[in-house]
């Protein structure tokens, strides 16, 4: 525990986040995912600014949850979270960190082109799409063709 | 009457109403791919729908949230336009209106990013990424279907012929509409009908479907005023929660 009478920086606060894990793809954190907009800190007091995946996406509210007990456990208390949706979300908000580590997990990342570049399983490029939408609403159903595994791409908005 | 409460209404009970009957699908669609992406896209609807509720019930101003307008209202006080309260029937049909759905609002949302009312602005951005996602896999669904098997084409012929009377009553601008468009809210939705039958010509052709030429539409959703038989059914379930323990929260 933190003893309350340091100084309390945004560097470190976002480090904290950076230890906070998505709660549908646990290798990466919220910071790589880039839904954590904004750290702002006022003596004790901590702002932190979210924006949502999708704007239906049901893990925001886990994420905002998250993000106030790490925070707790770090003796922050004063915590509060503001939402917004503007500017929208993208895919190019993940971290480099974020997507080396979805390929190591089995997820290939976003590309612009709209379709994963290789299998993250083998790294063959003999992919084919199954479905364009898939276990949450960030990812998508591909397959390789040569190791013939399936594999979620994380779509590209 | 309040003009941008009404506007709110429509984006806000549009895509509620499609996302609770795409929701229907869960746990039965033909595939299991299909119906992941049928319950993603729902999703997306019931989003974008807390986006839009939300904002009509601050604009309202009588205490109300998001949830009350979805779940304590009646089928006369709805303002979605018809075509998305019509029954499923099957699966292509549910995938030509979605279609519909999506020509109409990737160029309405696109337009309402520029929206002098700021959260509008916001709420279409956010939604439109979503939508343009859509319409990539309705419009290439609707060509897989129409130009499929000869039992798909003529489902999907008959859906076409059954969902093109309830097209035209979103191009319909009406007091609400033009109260917007001087405001600089939203363009006059008729200025969109041409984007949306190039769109919806093109792709019925890809699909060898033959496009209806009657111009008849049904109207009385958008305005409240008349509504289908289905909408009252649709909220019986949706709402039964809600209506049996009111303000019962999780
Ligand atoms: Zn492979």
């Amino acid at each position: 525990m933190r003893p309350q009478t340091a100084a309390l920086s945004e560097a470190q606060v976002w480090a904290w986040l950076d230890d906070v894990p998505d709660p549908e793809i646990p290798v990466i954190s919220v910071v790589d995912l880039g839904v954590v907009r904004d750290v702002s800190v006022l003596d004790t007091a901590v702002t932190v600014t979210i924006t949502p995946t999708y704007s239906g996406c049901p893990a925001m509210s886990v994420i905002a949850m998250d993000i106030e007990t790490a925070l707790a456990k770090q003796g922050v208390t004063d915590v509060q979270l503001k939402t917004q949706i503007a500017p929208a979300w993208t895919t190019d908000w993940l971290s480099d960190k974020g997507r080396a580590r979805l390929e190591d997990y089995g997820i290939a990342p976003p590309q612009p082109a709209g379709g994963p570049t290789r299998c993250p399983h083998c790294h063959s490029d003999a992919v084919e799409k199954v479905s364009q939408f898939g276990s949450t609403p960030c990812k998508a159903q591909w397959r390789c063709t040569d190791c013939l595994e399936p594999f979620d791409y994380f779509k590209c908005i | 009457m309040n003009h941008l409460f009404e506007f709110l209404l429509r984006q806000g009970d549009n895509a509620l109403v499609l996302g609770h009957r795409t929701s229907e699908w869960c746990g039965v669609a033909p595939a299991l791919e299909e119906d992941i992406a049928l319950a993603n896209t729902a999703l997306d609807l019931i989003g974008q729908t807390q986006l839009w509720l939300g904002y009509a019930a601050e604009v309202e101003g009588e205490g109300r949230t998001a949830n009350d307008l979805a779940f304590r209202r009646d089928a006369y006080d709805f303002r979605n336009m018809l075509m998305v309260e019509v029954p499923n029937e099957d699966f292509g049909r549910t995938l030509m209106r979605q279609f519909f759905f999506d020509a109409f609002q990737v160029p309405w949302l696109d337009a309402l990013q520029t929206s002098s009312d700021q959260r509008v602005a916001e709420i279409a951005a956010k939604s439109l990424k979503e939508a343009k996602y859509h319409i990539a896999r309705s419009a290439e669904t609707v060509i897989a279907l129409g130009d499929g098997t000869e039992d798909s084409n003529a489902r999907m012929q008959a859906a076409l012929a059954y969902l093109w009377p309830y097209t035209g009553e979103v191009f319909v601008d009406d007091d609400v509409d033009r109260a917007m468009a001087d405001q600089g809210v939203a363009p006059l939705p008729s200025t969109l009908r041409g984007q949306w039958t190039a769109t919806v010509t093109e792709t019925l052709t890809n699909a060898n479907l033959v496009q209806p030429e009657s111009g008849f539409a049904h109207a009385g959703g958008r305005s409240g005023k008349r509504h289908t038989e289905h909408l009252g059914h649709m909220l019986a379930t949706m709402q039964t929660l809600q209506r049996s323990y009111p303000g019962a929260v999780w």
